[in-house]
């Protein structure tokens, strides 16, 4: 499985935006939704590359900028999907956007998800809300080459039944290959299925050899860090545990200093890190 | 440093270096006296330095003096770094135009002036090469501060006194300028020794009556550098100091020091490398221009940390912990070196006198 080289390149401005354009809007579930933007630049489009896990900055000038997962497969090739729920100043003017307008972006920054340390193993994702969204690039990438793996199984923890995200791709990813376990927080009288966190569904998981098996996770901080117990608990290596963390971010590349996380950097050594590096961080309360 | 290399200027020259940089094309920035405290700011005379002035510092305290002789840097270093001029306080980084074709955006202009700094001290010159770590020589360069940095002369001064704060003999980082400058000086009674540290020192150099110096100078100049080791007293214990620090995060002194700091944000803004920055919106009444800006921000501003659930670093005392743990310690884990240069400056800017140097030792004590 490779990898192409994302290394920014140091010459380039990092402040410096690229206009993009709304081509699309899918509404998700409620204060959700998927903006799919090209760029205006045909030649930035067609240089554009990111990996699952990756982050943009989207400017909304008058407003300001907001770091947003990448949402949907990283071999697109027109537009990118980035799925928003609004709940801020600059995201609720998103939400007020119309196809065709503008906005800036720059991007893409930090790390993805490393898919190929997990090449042979059980791929176990857990997500948790919104947390979907920066997994989403890895499960099409994981279903495609599917067969570099020996399972793949996404659990994936939700409030309420109506605010599963992708419910209508669910099926498509079960049938591609990989075992979707869903659980509300709270059921509603329709609901046939799990209920609990999600935490549960790992607890309960059959695993082949949990030496061979490796953990993505996106989801609340407390929510990780009781999938990282459980998971060790369940005899998962500690380096095949694999979580990606919010923090205040206002640059994007390690200058302004609002997501350090211990010795890292959200932005740039992040978001997604090995389980071990940030444990002796993850429990102390307001670090 | 090899001491043949250095010649002596006497003091009524110190002029002509001023105005050989001028005639260059440098805005010289040195120490002036403002509001009863040594600022820089720009110069274009000798006669705006603090001649004949001095400080005196404690915790919590800063007092200008006179001098009893006229000495032009004889004292040590105030509120103001150079980072407010190779990273300025306030900066547009980009503007957004509201075209037909909807939003443009493009870089700021900023032609920033060729700066020359006067009176650089061996703190700050380390200070730089700090600020160098972060700005340039990571994964993204900040071309604000690389437009200003890669034009910088730097004249620096070795210390020939110190002041009760500070502590670079312990952060090994002075009082001796060793390496970042152009041209480094130590002040004599009636000029100056000047030692070169790169060609363009050496050039600038070349156009100043310098005559070569003698024994007896730079035995004095030695002497009096000398001094200012001799006058330090504050000491931080930086032995494993990494280590020590990020597995005490929940060390009974945080609460502590918690209660005694006032969120100020006073320590970041003197301190010579603090880098932490906010980026704003600012934009017109009619919403058709909009700029992004980038302002000093600090670690002890509550909502610096905020999320979508509310801030991180909810009390002070996460806050402080925040601010000393990362200089101190995971500053090496990201820049490869201490993010403290031993100024002192925190400690006499803290309005509640707090010394970092006093909580590094504490912290180093066993938890009760």
């Amino acid at each position: 499985m490779k990898f192409e080289d994302l290394t920014p390149d140091r010459a380039v401005d990092p402040w410096g935006y690229h206009t993009v354009r709304i081509h699309a809007i899918t509404p998700e579930v409620a204060d959700v939704a998927t903006y799919h933007l090209g760029f205006d630049d045909s030649a930035i489009a067609a240089a554009y590359r990111f990996q699952p896990g990756q982050f943009n900055m989207l400017y909304l000038p008058g407003f300001g900028e907001v770091p947003i997962s990448l949402s949907a497969d990283p071999r697109s090739s027109t537009t990118w999907a980035h799925t928003v729920r609004s709940v801020g100043n600059v995201t609720q003017k998103l939400a007020r956007s119309k196809v065709g307008d503008t906005l800036g972006l720059r991007g893409p920054f930090g790390c993805g998800w490393p898919l190929h340390t997990a090449e042979g193993h059980d791929v176990v994702l857990v997500a948790g809300g919104l947390g979907i969204a920066p997994l989403r690039p890895a499960i099409y990438e994981l279903l495609r080459q599917a067969d570099r793996f020996r399972s793949l199984t996404l659990l994936y923890g939700s409030r309420t039944p109506d605010t599963i995200l992708f419910d209508h791709e669910l099926p498509d990813w079960s049938q591609g290959g990989m075992s979707v376990q869903v659980t509300v927080d709270r059921a509603d009288a329709a609901w046939s299925g799990h209920v609990g966190v999600v935490t549960l569904l790992l607890d309960r998981l059959p695993l082949g050899t949990p030496q061979h098996t490796t953990v993505f996770m996106c989801g609340p901080e407390v929510m990780m860090r009781f999938v990282g117990k459980s998971a060790l608990a369940r005899g998962i290596p500690e380096n095949q545990l694999w979580l990606s963390m919010e923090r205040n971010m206002q640059c994007a590349i390690g200058l302004c200093g609002h997501c350090q996380l211990g010795p890292t950097f959200i932005c740039k050594d992040g978001p997604v890190y090995r389980h071990d590096r940030l444990a002796p961080f993850l429990n102390v309360e307001g670090l | 440093m090899n001491s043949s290399m250095s010649v002596f200027l006497a003091k009524a020259d110190l002029q002509l270096l001023i105005d050989c940089l001028a005639e260059q094309g440098f805005e010289v920035i040195g120490p002036t006296v403002s509001q009863a405290a040594i600022v820089y700011d720009r110069i274009s005379s000798v006669s705006e330095l603090p001649q004949g002035w001095t400080d005196r510092q404690a915790p919590g305290e800063y007092r200008l003096e006179r001098r009893e002789d006229d000495q032009l840097f004889g004292y040590v270093v105030g509120p103001h770094s150079w980072k407010r001029y190779l990273f300025p306080p306030l900066t547009t980084l980009t503007t957004a135009d509201l075209t037909t074709n909807g939003w443009q955006m493009r870089a700021a202009d900023d032609n920033p002036p060729k700066y020359a700094f006067l009176g650089v001290r061996a703190c700050e010159l380390a200070a730089i090469r700090v600020q160098d770590k972060v700005f340039l020589e990571g994964a993204y360069v900040d071309p604000i501060y690389q437009r200003r940095r890669q034009n910088a002369f730097i004249v620096a001064v070795n210390c020939t006194q110190a002041a009760s704060t500070c502590f670079c003999t312990s952060m090994e980082t002075g009082p001796r300028c060793r390496s970042g400058f152009d041209l480094a000086l130590t002040e004599l009674p009636d000029g100056f020794e000047v030692e070169v540290g790169t060609p363009a020192g050496e050039e600038l150099l070349l156009q100043l009556p310098t005559t070569p110096i003698a024994e007896q100078q730079l035995a004095d100049a030695e002497q009096r550098r000398q001094q200012a080791v001799d006058q330090i007293t504050r000491k931080m214990d930086t032995e494993g100091i990494r280590d020590l620090l990020l597995t005490r995060l929940n060390h009974p002194r945080w609460e502590e020091v918690g209660q005694r700091c006032l969120s100020c944000t006073n320590c970041t803004m003197v301190c010579p490398t603090c880098f932490c920055s906010s980026v704003e919106e600012v934009s017109d009444l009619e919403g058709q221009h909009s700029e992004r800006e980038r302002r000093w921000d600090s670690c002890f501003n509550l909502d610096f940390s905020y999320v979508s659930g509310g801030p991180v670093r909810r009390d002070i005392r996460s806050r402080y912990r925040q601010w000393l743990t990362h200089k101190l310690a995971s500053w090496i884990d990201q820049f490869g070196s201490s993010g403290c240069v031993g100024c002192g400056r925190c400690i006499t800017w803290c309005p509640v006198g707090i010394d970092i140097t006093e909580e590094v030792a504490a912290l180093r004590k066993d938890a009760p």
